[in-house]
């Protein structure tokens, strides 16, 4: 990490402004829309900066394979995918190790705040489709499936956003784009609930301290709320 | 095997007071470690956790880089959840759990740059030397990353890298150029938690009551370098900065158990 950097590049922060002139605890521009594929039981379209997500529920509906079902509640089925034209390089499509893994702390990440108790033996699909990569693209797919979730009238007690914080030339930045993410020397995802602002997923590499540590998960807590504004936003605005 | 639902209730309601085998909350169960087990592999080493053994292999060999890493060794890391060391593994492709063993002990290692890949150019462009850490447990009682962690750390400590023939070829022979390059010692820590009550080191008994589980990887500096969260349950911040400290602590003296446990 950190080599071989393009000149252009070279340095990730100037005068506490980063390349694409946010402050170090600025979101990207945040951008979602609700019920954008008419076959699906909800669903959302979100770009944040240049990274831009589909996300479609559909169920709760019978569990198929029928072995997997559980009688006490509804299982949620999470898949991420990055689309084959996502990055620079084509993604070989269907499911490699890094997207199995994504899409369990995706799910793990939104299971905590939808009552799936409330649908025993059924299943709730969630199909997470990355179009554009930038950076960020589970934190942006989690804050999209949060909304879908919502739109497909599946209870939940919270709305879940997430984003991701780390450490560029040594500094501490909120949702770090492409090139922050490539050059930097840390990177760590982090989704919350709403209401209590509580973490239900939190992944990290790279190099933090103890004080650093604390100080990036401050960071996210105190610079969230944009996200959730813009999930409420979407839903209240579909239904307009 | 599924726990029962009485003896989930039993392990939950108890957990504040006391542990299902009578630990301390932050108490590991007894490890050990043996460095150089196998003859064939480079490196390798077996961890045990209390019933939690996981053996790891590391495969030295010559490859051709990434493109876009051309002067860049290669580290992989795999693991196989043998159908002999429990009931609920199958055989077939890894599994979720597996993937995101593999990935969470690899990251680990390659963040906290304890295996310098530019180290292990040969020629650029051309010829690198290529390390697998292929992960096998074993039995599992629980805790598979932290002992899967220290396995993999243990092996590549203990590995030697090959003497190159003059036609080009890996020296099977057993004749070395001498140790594989190891800067730094990663541990994870894997802390659950159970009705809010933190546990270190779970049984597979304790992990079917968790809700959710926490694994934090500490450098030789005290730094973190890996973290992994999971469970369909909520974390407050308090709790996640408490585990960091925990994580730290434990680390430190399953280093120490590392650093005297592997042969040269």
């Amino acid at each position: 990490m950190g080599s071989d950097r393009p000149k252009k590049y070279e340095k990730l922060i100037i005068n506490n402004k980063r390349l694409d002139g946010r402050t170090l605890d600025e979101l990207r521009p945040v951008k979602i829309e609700v019920g954008v594929i008419p076959s699906a039981d909800g669903s959302a379209y979100i770009e944040i900066g240049n990274t831009k997500v589909l996300a479609a529920v559909h169920g709760p509906k019978e569990m198929f394979p029928k072995h997997q079902m559980n009688e006490n509640r509804a299982v949620l089925n999470v898949r991420y995918a990055m689309l084959p034209f996502s990055t620079t390089e084509r993604v070989r499509p269907g499911p490699s190790r890094r997207s199995n893994e994504i899409s369990k702390v995706t799910r793990h990440a939104l299971e905590s705040v939808i009552f799936l108790e409330e649908f025993p033996r059924l299943a709730i699909n969630l199909t997470l489709d990355i179009i554009q990569a930038d950076a960020g693209t589970r934190a942006t797919a989690i804050t999209a499936g949060a909304v879908a979730l919502a739109h497909a009238g599946i209870p939940m007690k919270s709305l879940v956003a997430a984003t991701a914080v780390g450490k560029i030339d040594g500094k501490l930045a909120l949702d770090l784009n492409g090139p922050e993410d490539n050059f930097g020397e840390t990177d760590m995802p982090i989704a919350m609930t709403s209401t209590d602002k509580n973490i239900t997923l939190l992944q990290m590499d790279g190099d933090f301290t103890k004080e650093e540590f604390k100080k990036a998960l401050g960071i996210v807590k105190n610079s969230i709320e944009p996200l959730f504004e813009a999930q409420r936003k979407a839903l209240q605005d579909y239904y307009k | 095997m599924t726990i029962l639902q009485q003896n989930k209730q039993y392990i939950t309601e108890n957990i504040a007071k006391s542990r299902d085998d009578g630990r301390k909350h932050d108490q590991t169960r007894e490890i050990s470690i043996e460095t150089g087990i196998l003859g064939k592999a480079e490196g390798s080493a077996r961890v045990q956790i209390g019933k939690t053994e996981v053996i790891v292999g590391v495969k030295v060999d010559i490859g051709t880089p990434f493109p876009d890493t051309p002067k860049s060794g290669v580290l992989m890391v795999n693991s196989e959840f043998s159908a002999l060391a429990s009931p609920e593994f199958e055989n077939g492709p890894p599994r979720e759990d597996s993937i995101e063993l593999s990935r969470v002990v690899d990251r680990g290692i390659r963040e906290s740059n304890t295996i310098a890949v530019e180290d292990l150019c040969i020629e650029p462009g051309e010829k690198v030397w290529m390390v697998f850490v292929d992960i096998n447990i074993t039995n599992h009682d629980g805790n598979l990353i932290d002992a899967a962690g220290m396995a993999a750390i243990a092996a590549l400590m203990s590995a030697k890298v090959p003497k190159i023939n003059e036609d080009g070829t890996v020296n099977r022979d057993g004749e070395y150029k001498g140790s594989l390059p190891v800067k730094d010692i990663p541990v994870p820590v894997s802390v659950g938690i159970i009705n809010s009550t933190m546990i270190v080191d779970a049984t597979k008994l304790e992990e079917q009551c968790i809700d959710s589980r926490i694994t934090i990887t500490t450098t030789k500096a005290g730094n973190y370098c890996a973290m992994q969260q999971a469970g369909s349950h909520e974390t407050t911040e308090e709790q996640i900065l408490k585990i960091g400290e925990i994580a730290q602590k434990n680390g430190k003296e399953r280093r120490l158990i590392i650093e005297k446990s592997v042969k040269k």
